[in-house]
């Protein structure tokens, strides 16, 4: 066992070394900052074995945030690397490990948690639910989430990080890459993905089963409409990103031939599949993005949303065209001139309904009374940046150009506009807007428009230079490159305005500390003046049970309809009744926890442990089958709920 | 006093860099915009024609923007007659924001199919003369290049006569990879036990870098060739001198050439394509590696050693 260990732990790279160490210092103080202020049974009740919707979301967002941070050093050092030609900062090894997660963690460990973290904290409550449709499962699902990610996570000091990009070609992924690293890929996306698939499910039922009374599907909030899309594309794409890893497992792990080189093995099929889920996942992260700005944009114009049918259309539109246009990410794979030719225009078709929606953004902004929020300025930076991304997009579908721009940084220009412009604006955009929500504070403006202009600024700066790099034939991935190629100058501005980002992002971070220190508390639930029903809580933070009367809809923009007709209640004319709330459940998280064993033991072929946690994880599950039907959840009684409204309006 | 700078600051760092952006681009070669032969001529065309219906999208939508957000900004003397917050929507607008974009794809869609088809077949200013067939095989991290009918192979450098079409069959050993000779005219994947067919010509005579631009790990980035393009005579004459000098292409020497690492050039007066055919044999270079000992796959090993 410790020679297992002593093997594996990486201590020959300084800079790896660094992180183990500051790793194991974050620990020990986290250990004994929880022991020292007696916080164990707080952490496990509070939040651990919780099902409340809202601290889900906020466990989710704080993972995300997390792994920004270190998708975000990951790509601080690429840069760092390219800066300069012939750079001997990074081993081409040490650069292929760091693109690779950069990659994968930005997307699936920092996207999708930071999406799916807003999804559960506002969703529910735009509803004028209580909670989700399966609390429990959405305890499970994050936490299979974040152990996915912890197991990805320890590769790049326990073994060595996956090497094969983040689409994780086949056959490089399996013949030419020795070590742990893509099992851990493997593994780590394959437990991960199990909560995003159940997440989807769960929103699914949530949002067709739960919406108040009178909230049509026509009168539901865009951000809940975008959510309702999106977990209708998790549904039908993870399955085949669960399937293809388990494949690729089978063939790393047992010896089988779905992608190899050998055996008969077919190679294409791992692309064709990857990018059958790869693209959806794509508009899985870009589809709530869009409802995040229109809500923020709706708000702050202080006007309802312009074309609100023609954005839902458009919505199905996309969602239904993301599944039709994956050959496009490898248009010189050989195929016919139809073929790409079919597949180009899938793909600029979906430029219609994106266009469409811009437009409508902008009509919402006509004739409105802008107020420049920083939630808004993210929202209105994101429309000018996001359509480069989008016109590029367009560029690239062209099969004929592409095959100049395939692989080059052009594309990587491309791709970055449409993910940090588009996804990445709309997490702090989200986050902003809906943190009185969370924390009962807002965070500082002044504070958070600095964060704004160093991060877009620094963005241009950074993104811009690369579509150049592309037509100067820079090919991505590569970790250096010399003086004769011409591509310094361009690198060298590349390199400070990510410097400019990562700025940005601490300043958002120092936000965080500095408005939970000074911030004014929010006395009532309406922070900015909001439309939807999350806004509608008597309590800047939400109880538990969310809302002590249901609400009632008869319009879109529910609560700013209340608003106008002035119908708020007096307070000793609600009449209370109790209200009905799941229970606190632990083995979703123990479960979890077997997951990341069961994982661990596959990556390196440790059979007991494999089966030990494949056990442990089979007795959580026929434990909770069979004593699910004692767990009957429990009561708010009146006197509690009308003693938290009561103290509430007190404090008010 | 300090309020109103700070807008300007912001605007004018913004322009200093898009600026100090715009020079460098000016200054950079942008070779994909300067092509040295048909094939990326038809690529270069396209890319232009696109980027003209890109670059009007986003002025319209840039001024629009610009417009509205300045327009209807709340402010201190703002026109309350402005503010409509029930406004929700417009199906005149909304039915011309649906079409407009629909001819700019279908305004795209047109060339960029005409030049799908053209790239399929051998260039036109050339169509009388019969395409050289050159094989390129990719390798960890390695391009080889046959030339079935002259009997000749080389090693990360390929020799063509300028003007006149090139069949490049492109293939792969082992990862996928892709080959890219940016200058000349776009990529098409090497696939191990599959064969993709590219037509390249140049123009004029020069070297121009070639490379692998997918990634198949650790050596890709030196996985580059030189694509040298001579004029007749002197191709001819290279030809050959490398059949009657190069030494002759073993299968000892070959199976080298299977293992993952970058190697020189090399030049030889035959060709693989008598022991191997990678277009329908993707276990090659795998068996070799197997009987060399090199690891290919399995968690014993850690990288980077």
């Amino acid at each position: 066992m410790f020679d297992f260990i002593k093997e594996n732990l990486i201590l020959d790279e300084p800079l790896i070394v660094g992180a183990n160490v500051s790793i194991l210092l974050t620990l020990i103080g986290l250990i004994f900052a929880l022991t020292y202020y007696k916080k164990w049974k707080w952490l496990w009740t509070e939040w651990i074995t919780t099902v409340d919707h809202k601290k889900i979301g906020i466990m989710y967002i704080i993972a995300a945030l997390l792994m920004l941070f270190r998708g975000g050093v990951d790509a601080l050092l690429m840069r760092a690397q390219l800066t300069v030609p012939n750079n001997e900062f990074l081993s081409s090894q040490h650069y292929n490990e760091i693109f690779t997660t950069h990659g994968t963690i930005m997307i699936l460990f920092m996207a999708m948690p930071f999406l799916l973290g807003l999804m559960n904290v506002v969703v529910p409550l735009q509803l004028g639910a209580r909670d989700v449709a399966y609390p429990y499962l959405n305890n499970l699902s994050f936490w299979s989430f974040f152990f996915g990610a912890i197991l990805f996570n320890i590769s790049f000091v326990f073994g060595g990080s996956p090497d094969a990009g983040w689409t994780n070609y086949a056959p490089l992924a399996i013949e030419g890459s020795p070590g742990p690293g893509i099992n851990y890929y493997l593994l780590g996306l394959q437990i991960s993905g199990i909560g995003t698939l159940l997440t989807g499910i769960n929103f699914i039922v949530t949002i067709i089963k739960m919406r108040a009374p009178g909230m049509t599907l026509l009168r539901m909030p865009m951000f809940s409409w975008t959510t309702l899309i999106t977990s209708f594309i998790i549904v039908f794409a993870f399955p085949i990103l669960t399937v293809s890893l388990a494949l690729m497992t089978f063939d790393r792990l047992f010896g089988t031939h779905f992608f190899t080189l050998t055996g008969g093995g077919n190679v294409m099929l791992w692309s064709n599949f990857f990018w059958l889920w790869g693209h959806p996942e794509v508009y899985i992260v870009i589809l709530p993005a869009f409802g995040i700005f229109s809500e923020v944009i709706a708000t702050f114009a202080r006007k309802t949303l312009f074309g609100f049918k023609s954005m839902i259309l458009s919505l199905v539109v996309i969602s239904f065209l993301s599944f039709l246009v994956w050959v496009h990410h490898f248009f010189t794979m050989g195929g016919s001139a139809a073929v790409n030719n079919v597949f180009s225009i899938t793909t600029m078709a979906i430029a219609i309904p994106t266009g469409i929606k811009i437009f409508n953004w902008l009509g919402t902004l006509y004739k409105g009374r802008i107020q420049f929020t920083t939630a808004m300025m993210w929202a209105l930076a994101f429309i000018p940046t996001f359509i480069i991304g989008g016109v590029t997009g367009v560029m690239l579908g062209m099969a004929a150009a592409d095959f100049q721009y395939h692989n080059n940084y052009f594309l990587v220009a491309h791709f970055h506009y449409t993910l940090i412009a588009g996804v990445v604006f709309a997490c702090f955009a989200g986050f902003i807007y809906w943190y009185p929500k969370m924390f009962g504070h807002k965070m500082n403006e002044r504070l958070g428009k600095l964060a704004l202009w160093f991060f877009t600024i620094g963005f241009n700066v950074c993104f811009l230079p690369q579509f150049l790099l592309g037509f100067a034939g820079m090919p991505r991935r590569v970790y250096t490159y010399v003086p004769e190629d011409g591509w310094t100058a361009l690198n060298v501005v590349s390199t400070i305005g990510a410097i400019g980002m990562g700025i940005g992002f601490l300043i958002l971070v120092y936000n965080v500390n500095y408005s939970w220190r000074h911030a004014k508390r929010e006395t009532t639930g309406d922070a900015w003046n909001g439309r939807t029903l999350e806004w509608a809580t008597t309590t800047a933070v939400p109880p538990h049970y969310n809302f002590a009367v249901i609400p009632e809809v008869s319009e879109i923009d529910a609560f700013w309809h209340i608003k106008q007709q002035k119908k708020e209640m007096k307070e000793e004319s609600i009449s209370y009744e109790p209200i009905h709330m799941p229970s606190n459940a632990s083995t979703p998280f123990l479960m979890s926890v077997l997951f990341f064993v069961a994982g661990f033991g596959l990556v390196f072929a440790l059979w007991w442990m494999a089966v030990l946690g494949g056990i442990g994880i089979l007795a959580c599950m026929v434990v909770r089958s069979t004593s699910s039907y004692r767990d009957k959840g429990y009561y708010v009684s009146v006197d509690e709920i009308r003693e938290l409204e009561q103290s509430n309006q007190g404090e008010a | 006093m300090f309020k109103n700078r700070k807008p300007w600051l912001i605007v004018t760092i913004s322009f200093i860099s898009l600026f100090v952006i715009t020079a460098l681009a000016l200054r950079s070669d942008l070779i994909i915009l300067d092509p040295k032969g048909p094939i990326g001529a038809i690529q270069k065309d396209l890319i232009m024609y696109s980027i003209y219906f890109m670059l009007a999208i986003l002025i319209i939508v840039y001024i629009l923007f610009a417009y509205i957000v300045s327009k209807y900004r709340d402010r201190n003397n703002f026109n309350a007659k402005d503010y409509q917050p029930d406004m929700h929507g417009s199906t005149k607008l909304e039915i011309v924001w649906t079409i407009i974009p629909l001819v700019i794809v279908i305004a795209l869609s047109i060339p960029n199919a005409k030049a799908l088809y053209a790239l399929k077949e051998p260039p036109q200013s050339t169509m009388n003369k019969e395409p050289i067939i050159i094989h390129a095989t990719a390798a960890d991290w390695k391009w080889i290049f046959s030339y079935p009918e002259e009997n000749i192979e080389t090693v990360n450098y390929v020799n063509v006569p300028e003007n006149h079409p090139i069949l490049f069959k492109v293939t792969a050993a082992d990862s996928m990879a892709s080959f890219w000779v940016p200058q000349i005219g776009g990529q098409i994947y090497g696939m191990p036990g599959m064969v993709n067919d590219l037509y390249l010509q140049a123009d004029e005579p020069g070297e121009y870098n070639g490379r692998n631009s997918n990634f198949t790990g650790a050596g890709m980035t030196h996985q580059q060739f030189r694509f040298v393009a001579l004029e007749e005579v002197e191709y001819n004459n290279w030809v050959k001198e490398t059949q009657d000098h190069a030494p002759k292409l073993d299968e000892g020497t070959y199976e080298k050439l299977m293992l993952p690492e970058t190697v020189d050039e090399k030049t030889f007066s035959s060709t693989h394509l008598a022991f191997v055919d990678h277009g329908t044999d993707s276990a090659y270079a795998m068996k070799i590696r197997e009987k060399y000992g090199v690891e290919i796959k399995g968690i014993k090993v850690r990288r980077g050693e």
